[in-house]
């Protein structure tokens, strides 16, 4: 069991009040706050062991290298992967999911075909857009069910997955409904096609075990800043066997082997996707903060917030006048819950419950067309992580009754 | 922070019972205009007659703010002139970038003055000012045609 008092006394941030009220701070999907150790870190490379990686020669460049590379094998550890060399890092998750667009996207031609789902972040959705309309390639989606998981039915039926198929490209855990994706199975799917699978991992890595070696996939994306680490950074696992085969995606310092004025032949995985000076503190950041993860241990968190989910679910459904967009069950769900109010704009919501001191996020979460599938304009969306606790979740609530009575007197008059 | 000061009596009354809402017939130029950061989303006509604006009619979807801003707008512009509307575009642009040092003129603003609260709000500005922009938008592209 997480001891969450005491987990909290690590994030320096969550001490911090809002005129009279304590910061309750349930907006972690979109990011999640820094435990000290992780501030520490960066604060101290920096301070002692600054240098470019690679190829600066000196004292400090061997300290610095040393710490960058050290933070690859933690992640590649952290991951379940087999080797370091798999793990890439990159600026985001959105740059992950460009490089795999780029890369693996790079032989598509007319009549292939690349499948992605109505409940992808635009991170996963542009890409794709834009590697398919340059290549000719179509683009297909998933369709959700009314309770909003993949409509694996209708996919069935439709062939979404075929002989023409050649990428397919998933979120693991949507960042809007929670939903839980079946990734393996779906790369069984892809893989019995000759298909790619390519999976947005941002909303799952940060919360739950994730083992690379087990999952089916042939590409991880996700990011630092959601999982305690520094923003500025993300990672790209590939498997070693596939990463070798793909072309570049950015060019520059570091990708190459030999640079000639004509043409230049390139560096192995991961180097030859790592373009320039990569993000070295928050290299270091974010292997302070698997460390950190690691040390509370990832089933627990996943334990601690199942049970903050099904506490605000439960919650929130006796809200009247709220409705829960996605599964109301804390079953194969994650933290993020989002909703809405009758008669009261996401917006709105999120500013009264700001002069509360509660952090939430309105608007459409970077999931336009899903919002549009379920006929909402936006929602509100409360997503917790390894330090909310349940008396937040009840300052959440009581928040969402007094907004809702504040626009719409009507819920008064009862 | 106080929200009575955001969402004053007007504001809230304003986006319970918008003024002149749907797409009215005839009109000279229909533009939209968004907020990508938050999804708001307006469909606004205007209708110009020499240099009087007719008609605005609009569609939208958004927050209490933005809602409630259109409404006032449409209020403050219909059957005024174009040189009028656009001298109060500059003037609520002003009061909106002001942080609330703006004291507006009741006599020339009318409900808009409940906006004077919105500008210390700075995420909030953004709102307020997507009917005036889509205005503005609309009101030089139908002066331009009709020139």
């Amino acid at each position: 069991m997480l001891d969450v008092e005491k987990v909290r006394k690590d994030f320096p941030i969550l001490g911090r009040t809002a005129g009279e009220y304590p910061l309750v701070y349930l907006d972690s999907a979109n990011t999640s706050q820094k435990p000290q150790v992780v501030i520490d870190a960066i604060a101290e490379h920096y301070g002692q062991h600054n240098a470019n990686v690679a190829r600066a020669m000196h004292m400090l460049g061997a300290e610095a290298t040393e710490a960058f590379e050290g933070a690859r094998s933690g992640l590649a550890q952290f991951i379940g992967a087999e080797r370091s060399e798999e793990v890439v890092f990159t600026k985001n998750a959105s740059e992950a999911l460009n490089l795999a667009a780029n890369t693996l996207g790079a032989s598509l031609k007319p009549g292939d075909e690349v499948v992605i789902s109505v409940m992808e972040h635009h991170s996963n959705i542009v890409p794709w857009q834009l590697v398919c309309e340059r290549t000719g390639a179509t683009l297909r989606w998933f369709d959700i069910t009314d309770e909003g998981r993949l409509d694996l039915e209708g996919a069935e039926r439709e062939h979404l997955i075929n002989e023409r198929t050649k990428i397919v490209s998933l979120t693991s855990v949507s960042n809007v409904l929670g939903t839980h994706n079946p990734i393996t199975d779906i790369a069984r799917q892809a893989h019995e096609v000759g298909a790619a699978m390519v999976v947005d991992a941002s909303q799952s890595v940060p919360h739950r075990v994730t083992d690379v070696s087990t999952l089916g996939a042939d590409m991880v994306c996700f990011t630092g800043h959601k999982m305690c680490g520094p923003t500025g950074i993300g990672v790209l696992w590939g498997r070693h066997d596939l990463l070798e085969k793909l072309p570049p995606f950015l060019g520059g310092g570091e990708m190459i082997e030999v640079v000639e004025m004509a043409r230049s032949t390139f560096a192995p995985p991961p180097y030859r996707f790592e373009a320039g000076t990569p993000p070295i503190a928050q290299a270091v950041g974010l292997g302070a903060a698997v460390d950190y993860l690691s040390g509370i241990g990832m089933a627990a968190i996943a334990q601690h917030e199942e049970t903050m989910t099904a506490y605000a679910l439960d919650k929130l459904t006796s809200i009247d006048g709220l409705v829960i967009l996605g599964p109301t069950e804390a079953v194969d769900r994650g933290s993020a819950i989002s909703f809405n109010l009758a008669d009261v704009h996401p917006h709105d919501v999120m500013q009264v419950l700001d002069s509360r001191g509660i952090a939430i996020r309105g608007g459409h979460h970077c999931a336009r067309p899903l919002h549009r599938r379920l006929g909402h304009q936006s929602s509100t969306r409360a997503s917790s992580y390894l330090y909310t606790t349940t008396s937040e979740i009840d300052a959440l609530a009581d928040a969402l009754v007094f907004t809702r009575n504040y626009f719409a007197p009507r819920f008064n008059q009862g | 922070m106080n929200i009575d000061e955001l969402y004053q009596t007007i504001i809230l009354d304003h986006y319970r019972e918008k003024h002149h809402t749907g797409l009215r017939e005839p009109y000279d130029v229909q533009v939209h205009h968004v907020n990508p950061s938050c999804g708001d989303e307006l469909t606004l006509r205007v209708s110009l007659a020499g240099d009087v604006i007719k008609d605005v009619s609009y569609e939208g979807e958004g927050c209490s703010i933005s809602q409630a801003s259109t409404s006032v707008m449409t209020d403050l512009v219909i059957g005024e002139t174009v040189r009028h509307s656009m001298g109060l575009y500059d003037d609520f642009l002003e009061m909106m970038q002001s942080k609330g040092e703006i004291t507006p003129d009741e006599d020339r603003f009318e409900d808009a003055i409940a906006f004077a609260g919105v500008s210390k709000f700075p995420a909030r500005v953004k709102c307020a000012l997507l009917s005036w922009s889509a205005l503005r938008d609309a009101v030089g592209q139908a002066s331009d045609k009709e020139s």
